[in-house]
């Protein structure tokens, strides 16, 4: 047989061809993985468990906003007793203080179009 | 007296909780006889109907020159009372006079700027209130007057004042500056017209506050305000603001803004900033419910007017004169 070389060939990129999603599973699993992100503070709990900031942040953000700015409600205060400002600039971010590692990085990874808090609201560790 | 025989009328929410004088006083004839006015206007309403049922029923004639009298005499006697009649059951605002004023809160901000003291000063030139504020508020200097975004100005009083001016007034008070801003209305018309409530009235102190996150930019609070109090972003204000407060938001591109009384330091317990900043003392800011407060103190004692006060706004800024 002449063509021996030629069919271990085709057989050895068939395997590779078969067993793609496999392999590119495998990789995409490495560099998928959700983004570990930086909070860059001391304090050990936010206002809020992490598990609730995690998945309502914007609804706690929605509901800060229509306590300061309609009802003149500024003060937040956590179950163990401590206050609070309710303040995206002057409180989040006093512990979140880089946008771009906690807030950016984790939206960019979900797929979530920035919020247009930023178009009014100041990054106060900016710059 | 003027203020005799007003009742609150509350009905719904708050936001539309007016304070309307009694009817008796607006018009000419009490409540009492108009409501029995609408109740004889069902009677007449009754009449035509029967008069009319009668002349369709007689089939063969067509409407006699006589019952054609009556209809159209029943008809225009309704349409003569029914306007009043149907009012005297109505809830809301009166709409006419300054004083259809709610004062029964406990707190009722309000400001008192004497004019006489107002640009004597060595810093005067250049407005130290005038800058504290916009600087704290992140307000743009946007060199093209179309576009000029303000919470605090400037003008003569014969600008302020176009009511209480007149040819011969003496040309001191006519050019006086007078320091203009948002008049914190007690019947605010620009709360009126604002389609998306994004501009209200703060019921616990009367102040008049923006939502910038409801703004959708159709102006109609600006065309409402009888002071042009009342600033569009025309262009992306980011840009003309040499520098930026962090701790204060700043205003995107589309959205209404005005003073606010200082809001974000009355949490604090601190007077507006133009008051902190006034070297003359010509501003003083209160509670205005409060019969022991400055701004109370001085206005039983000065020669106050309020700007534009037959608008029925009832503006919550005093100049002393």
């Amino acid at each position: 047989m002449r063509d021996t070389a030629k069919v271990i060939i085709g057989i050895l990129v068939f395997l590779v061809l078969v067993t793609t999603p496999f392999w590119y599973g495998k990789i995409a699993a490495e560099s998928g993985k959700p983004p570990v992100l930086k909070v860059g503070t001391a304090e050990k709990e936010c206002v809020m468990s992490k598990d609730f900031m995690r998945a309502n942040h914007m609804d706690l953000l929605n509901e800060w906003r229509d306590h300061v700015v309609r009802e003149a409600d500024r003060v937040y205060v956590r179950e163990d007793g401590r206050r609070f400002d309710k303040s995206l600039g002057n409180t989040c971010m006093k512990c979140h203080t880089d946008k771009k590692e906690f807030c950016d990085k984790c939206h960019s990874y979900s797929g979530v179009k920035e919020p247009f808090c930023w178009d009014c609201h100041n990054d106060p560790n900016a710059r | 007296m003027r203020g005799e025989g007003r009742v609150r009328t509350c009905i719904g929410e708050a936001d539309d909780c007016y304070v309307s004088s009694s009817r008796a006083q607006r018009g000419d004839l009490p409540d009492a006889l108009w409501k029995g006015i609408a109740v004889g206007l069902t009677l007449l309403a009754m009449t035509q109907n029967a008069l009319l049922k009668a002349i369709v029923e007689d089939k063969k004639m067509g409407v006699k020159r006589r019952d054609f009298f009556k209809i159209a005499g029943v008809t225009a006697l309704s349409a003569l009372t029914a306007t009043k009649a149907v009012s005297a059951f109505a809830f809301g605002p009166s709409g006419h006079g300054g004083e259809t004023v709610s004062k029964d809160n406990a707190v009722r901000w309000a400001m008192v700027i004497d004019t006489r003291k107002c640009g004597k000063g060595a810093q005067c030139k250049n407005c130290p209130s005038l800058r504290a504020c916009h600087e704290a508020h992140n307000v743009p200097d946007i060199p093209n007057k179309k576009h000029e975004v303000k919470w605090i100005w400037q003008d003569s009083y014969d600008h302020a004042f176009p009511t209480q001016t007149h040819a011969l007034i003496k040309d001191e008070l006519k050019t006086r500056p007078v320091m203009l801003l948002c008049n914190h209305c007690d019947n605010p018309p620009c709360v009126r017209v604002c389609p998306t409530k994004a501009t209200f009235k703060r019921e616990q102190d009367g102040l008049v506050m923006m939502d910038q996150h409801r703004c959708i930019g159709c102006r109609y609070c600006m065309s409402g305000c009888p002071y042009g109090a009342r600033s569009f972003n025309w262009v992306e204000p980011k840009p003309h603001i040499k520098k930026i407060n962090r701790a204060y938001p700043v205003r995107t591109l589309g959205v209404v803004e005005k003073c606010t009384f200082c809001a974000e330091r009355l949490a604090k317990n601190q007077g507006p900033i133009c008051v902190e900043a006034c070297p003359e003392k010509a501003i003083v800011f209160g509670n205005l419910n409060d019969p022991k407060s400055e701004v109370r103190k001085i206005l039983s004692v000065s020669d106050s007017v309020r700007r534009k006060p037959h608008l029925g706004t009832s503006p919550e800024v005093y100049y002393i004169m």
